[in-house]
């Protein structure tokens, strides 16, 4: 894979991926250039390689999720680790064992890698300073999805050859994602350029300022469309709403839905991306979705990739010394 | 990385010497296949893919046939990722041909404990089913650590454990030497 940064010269010297926003571009470059070895591994008639044999990981998701969950389990296991998925239904945890404790004895069965996910923000960091297992944010409320941002900028690169310089407008819910917190950090990082877009009520206040002055804000779908050649559409979540800030789910459509008449004054090679699970007819029509431009299965495909890349990366990170070549 | 300090030597192989061990080797490898039907090179990363296509080129002068060369990276099937410096950089396999029911030579630069051998075998297993899978290094250092040989050497080199055997060749070091090198004396 090209990157924009040197990759060879990035280590990875991190316990935990909690976030893009403590990343360098290099180390983010890094993940990717590793991310593209591993997709070729699910090319193969025999998907596994034994990089990971004799490594515990632990699926710890105190929200539901399928895909994300799906994704970590088959990466664990294509490169050969063993997994174990808890979720927070069915566990202790609905016994009253605060967070802490439920990590504490899962570290006493000698896990190796714990991936988190929880409704509130910071919960990944709190375990990860208690931890001496690496941890993995699998999200956390609506701060950081960090692996679902890297699967997104792999995306980019496959499929534009570059970040750098790229018009990626994020639209819909952006007050309530925690996706695109993490793409402005990764985004602006390494050199693209953020437009976000949706109703004020979705927007929250000087967002702006995360990227680095990458970053603008428009309430115009037309102004986000013209000129982009990406464009990310968010669900709306309607768990993480306390309050109703959109009128009605169709007149979000009406206003910010992507159709396939509002594509026509897009770029030819526009990519629509979607993190997923996609609500068709409000952010994205089911034609747009599953039209040419879409990539949004590609971005499922490469998720197992980057999740394989963060595993191994994180796992190989330990100090000690690495012999000559034999 | 190691923390000790490795100084130069003595120069083992010097570009003549490398060329005609490799021209050498490339005689070997036809000769022992009664020709090149069916017979295949895959040079492990970095500087056996190198020497590899070298072998190649070799080969096609002796025999007057392309043979299919491939790339293997096995990083991802050595068994001390534990102790890997915090840099594991992976890259990518390049096999562009089925290898099942070929003679595959893998090429090394130099063989040392066997482990990287046995991890390329490994990789070779799940990529398909070679007829046979032989072994050329440009060095044999020795203090094998596995029951691994190899079938195709282009020089015998005895060495202390402390000893370390560099390979240099021209398309990435801009050098084409083999050097063996020694810790640094530590000072009081």
């Amino acid at each position: 894979m090209a990157t924009e940064h040197a990759e060879q010269t990035a280590q990875w010297t991190k316990k935990d991926l909690l976030g893009l926003r403590h990343l360098t571009p290099e180390e983010i470059t890094l993940v990717l250039h590793t991310a593209a070895s591993f997709r070729d591994i699910s090319l193969r008639p025999i998907k596994k390689v034994p990089a990971l044999r004799g490594k515990t990981i632990v699926n710890l998701f105190f929200e539901p999720s399928t895909r994300t969950r799906t994704s970590f389990e088959l990466a664990a296991k294509r490169l050969s680790a063993d997994i174990v998925n808890i979720a927070a239904a069915g566990s202790s945890l609905s016994k009253g064992e605060t967070v802490l404790d439920t990590v504490r004895n899962l570290e006493a069965m000698k896990v190796d890698v714990l991936v988190v996910r929880h409704a509130a923000a910071g919960v990944p960091h709190l375990i990860a300073q208690h931890a001496a297992s690496s941890v993995i944010n699998a999200g956390d409320g609506a701060h950081e999805h960090p692996t679902q941002a890297l699967l997104d900028l792999f995306t980019m690169h496959e499929k534009k050859g570059r970040v750098t310089g790229l018009q990626v407008s994020i639209i819909g819910d952006i007050a309530h994602s925690r996706v695109a917190r993490s793409n402005i950090w990764g985004l602006t990082k390494l050199g693209a350029r953020v437009t976000l877009c949706g109703p004020p009520t979705l927007i929250p206040p000087h967002v702006e300022q995360l990227g680095q002055g990458g970053v603008r804000v428009t309430h115009q779908l037309e102004e986000a469309i013209r000129g982009a050649d990406v464009l990310m559409l968010l669900r709306i979540q309607h768990e993480r709403q306390e309050a109703q800030l959109v009128p009605s789910l169709r007149e979000f459509r009406l206003h910010y839905g992507i159709t396939r008449e509002r594509l026509a004054s897009a770029k030819p090679d526009v990519l629509i991306m979607h993190p997923g699970p996609v609500n068709r007819g409000v952010e994205l029509d089911s034609d747009v979705a599953d039209g040419p431009y879409s990539v949004i299965l590609d971005q499922v495909t490469n998720g197992l990739a980057v999740r394989m890349a963060v595993l191994y990366l994180v796992s190989g990170a330990s100090r000690g010394d690495h012999e000559a070549a034999d | 990385m190691s923390a000790a300090a490795f100084h130069d030597k003595a120069r083992l192989m010097d570009p003549e010497a490398i060329r005609r061990a490799l021209t050498r080797v490339a005689h070997e490898i036809v000769e022992h296949h009664k020709g090149t039907i069916d017979v295949a090179l895959v040079g492990i990363r970095t500087r056996g893919a190198i020497l590899a296509q070298r072998l190649a080129k070799e080969i096609e002068a002796i025999d007057q046939r392309t043979i299919p060369v491939g790339i293997l990276d096995i990083t991802l099937y050595r068994d001390d990722l534990s102790r890997i410096a915090p840099n594991p950089v992976v890259h990518s396999t390049a096999i562009e041909f089925d290898i099942t029911d070929l003679h595959l030579v893998l090429v090394d630069d130099v063989l040392f404990t066997g482990r990287t051998i046995r991890a390329a075998l490994n990789a070779i297993n799940d990529l398909g089913r070679p007829k046979t899978i032989q072994l050329a290094v440009l060095v044999d250092r020795g203090h094998r650590e596995l029951p691994i040989r190899a079938d195709y050497v282009g020089k015998n080199i005895p060495t202390n454990l402390s000893e370390r055997i560099d390979v240099r060749l021209n398309e990435l070091d801009e050098k084409e030497e083999v050097m063996i090198e020694a810790a640094a004396a530590v000072r009081p």
